[in-house]
């Protein structure tokens, strides 16, 4: 049974209260650079609420083992870097790339990543890019490396106007390098531990600094595992910063023994959400910190958090017929109206911080928050069909977002769902430390079993901006009184 | 004398790069040596490039049939802790 919690909009827009978000990540960039990303659904938060990515698998070669990753890649049922279905030829590539964006008009950005590393398969990786930028002018270029023969690259790279790169940089010290790293391969050997940790860092730390020398953006990616490097990432985000990277994400260690990688299978534990968080906090001290990343497959197509891989498989698309011409004109006039009700909501924001700049007589605790959301920047998902919540964090200086939580799906709308009391009881897991999830609507089920686990459930939100309705509820929270007592913080770290 | 490649390899395309004798090519299920061409790297290299390059354990074998990268030289798991998490996955 679905009880239906609300009609359409009640109210829009940000009437009362100014819903400045604090994480504007991309204010502070220069002009030049928020005009590479506000399209970019990896490199602007925003951005990922409209704008969608793919990947194609035309790189399954690598020149250096990391611990959580096992080249034994091939899975359909897996979501997590390094993993695909079907390896492509660069040909059948250029292929997949026009047939997706045509039919997914807001893919914006095409990367290659993997399942190896893009720069140790040189000539499948630059011939894909050489064919795309001739075919596909209107699409963005990105690539991702682990960095080692990255400054062989930088030449060849620029050539091909690709102006995004994302180095995975886990640390700089050989000896904590030697932990995650076994091996390299380098000049016709494969050298172990520490010897062939430096030399990767050494690459690493060298390609990063001719990639800014040349203007190009560089992100970089480090991988949090906890006992190994949690705290040395905040000295990797001050001195990747002070090298020119424009953005850093720390992304959680993904190590189960099924996996079968050296971490899953020797017990190397993931860290939690809120040990992830804190790191995240205190790097962006320092550094603009990436946190919407998905951590997706080398083969992901479709906005961040979803897949659309399945719908366009080598065998689809061999029988698609494209006219990348008409598909230009068609995604340029849909590209321009998302920039522009961008730039519309933009100017709203700013007005309503203007006239609203009201300071509260008292400073209420923060409070996290999770939303159903399938794109749009909208609370326009049902709780059951949701298998992934961002999370965002309501206070007295606004709304920013904190990251997404993973879910198993347990309604997919029949009776095939078997274990649905289990997969319920999972979702409503990974919302730890959330005291609200708004969604388009919920059924009657899982919101007595939220309620009991401390978490509000709020349908009233329905079809209304995120941002808005965070802020919404915690003002509803500060009127209800729940924000008064100091019991409230018992709550929080029970819920 | 040669390298054989058998069927643990997953087609990564590592060691077809890197062979200086072009003596790799793509076969049905996983990459094939031929025998004629392979030098073992002899006289290029000190160590066999395709087995240098190789993510998979077991994949190449030498010339007297024996893993050039047994089983936990790779990844650095000990192939008992390995063997023990695939009795307790198949178990659940």
């Amino acid at each position: 049974m679905e009880l239906s919690v609300i009609e359409e909009a009640a109210e829009g827009g940000c009437s009362s209260s100014g819903c400045g978000s604090t994480d504007d990540q991309m204010t502070h960039l220069p002009d030049n650079i928020r005009e590479k990303v506000q399209n970019h659904p990896c490199y602007s938060e925003e951005a990922h609420h409209y704008f969608a990515r793919m990947h194609v698998a035309v790189a399954p070669a690598c020149n250096i083992q990391c611990h959580y990753c096992n080249r034994k890649y091939d899975c359909a049922n897996e979501s997590r870097p390094g993993v695909v279905s079907e390896l492509l030829s660069p040909e059948q590539a250029v292929k997949k790339v026009k047939a997706v964006a045509a039919n997914i008009p807001q893919m914006t950005v095409l990367g290659i990543a993997g399942p190896g590393d893009p720069l140790a398969n040189p000539e499948r990786t630059f011939d894909t890019f050489r064919m795309l930028s001739e075919q596909t002018p209107d699409i963005k270029l990105c690539v991702s490396t682990n960095g080692l023969a990255l400054p062989d690259a930088v030449e060849e790279l620029s050539k091909h106007n690709i102006d995004h790169v994302t180095i995975t940089i886990n640390t700089l010290d050989p000896e904590i390098g030697a932990k995650i790293y076994p091996w390299i391969y380098w000049n016709g050997r494969r050298i172990r531990g520490v010897k062939g940790a430096k030399i990767l860092i050494e690459q690493q730390q060298k390609g990063l600094e001719m990639l800014t020398a040349k203007g190009i953006l560089v992100k970089v990616n480090s991988v949090m595992i906890p006992g190994v490097n949690e705290d040395h990432l905040k000295e990797v985000s001050r001195v990747v910063k002070a090298k020119g990277a424009f953005l850093h994400n720390v992304m959680p260690l993904i190590a189960e023994a099924e996996h079968g990688t050296f971490y899953g299978v020797m017990g190397q534990r993931s860290p939690e959400d809120s040990e992830l968080q804190a790191l995240q906090d205190e790097c962006s001290g320092d550094m603009n910190m990436m946190r919407h990343c998905r951590q997706c497959r080398a083969d992901a197509v479709g906005l961040l958090g979803e897949d659309r891989g399945e719908e366009f498989t080598l065998d689809k698309i061999e029988e698609m017929e494209i006219d990348y011409e008409a598909a230009m004109e068609k995604r340029a006039v849909i590209h321009e109206g998302i920039i522009e009700s961008l730039n519309e909501k933009h100017a709203q924001k700013a007005a309503a911080a203007e006239t609203t700049l009201v300071t509260p007589d008292k400073t209420y605790r923060p409070v996290l928050m999770a939303v159903a959301t399938s794109g749009g920047g909208l609370i326009n998902q049902h709780f059951g069909h949701a298998t992934e919540f961002l999370v965002y964090e309501a206070s007295a200086n606004g709304v920013r977002f904190i990251g997404h939580r993973k879910v198993d799906q347990y309604c997919i709308g029949n009776d095939t769902c078997g274990e649905k009391e289990s997969a319920l009881a999972g979702s409503i897991r990974s919302l730890k430390g959330c005291e609200a999830v708004l969604c388009s609507k919920i059924g009657f089920e899982p919101w007595g079993l939220l309620e009991e686990a401390g978490i509000q459930p709020n349908g009233e939100y329905a079809m209304e901006p995120i941002e808005e309705a965070v802020l919404g509820v915690y003002n509803e929270m500060i009127e209800a009184g729940l924000l008064d007592e100091k019991s409230d913080d018992s709550q929080m770290i029970s819920a | 004398m040669a390298v054989e490649i058998v069927d643990a390899c997953v087609n990564c395309f590592a060691c077809i790069d890197v062979c200086p004798s072009s003596a790799i090519d793509e076969g049905k299920s996983h990459m094939l040596v031929n025998a004629k061409k392979c030098t073992e790297c002899e006289g290029d290299f000190a160590d066999p490039q395709c087995a240098s390059i190789c993510p998979i354990e077991t994949a190449i074998l030498d010339s007297s049939g024996l893993a050039i990268n047994p089983p936990g030289s790779l990844t650095g798991i000990p192939p008992e802790k390995m063997n023990a998490a695939i009795m307790e996955i198949k178990a659940r």
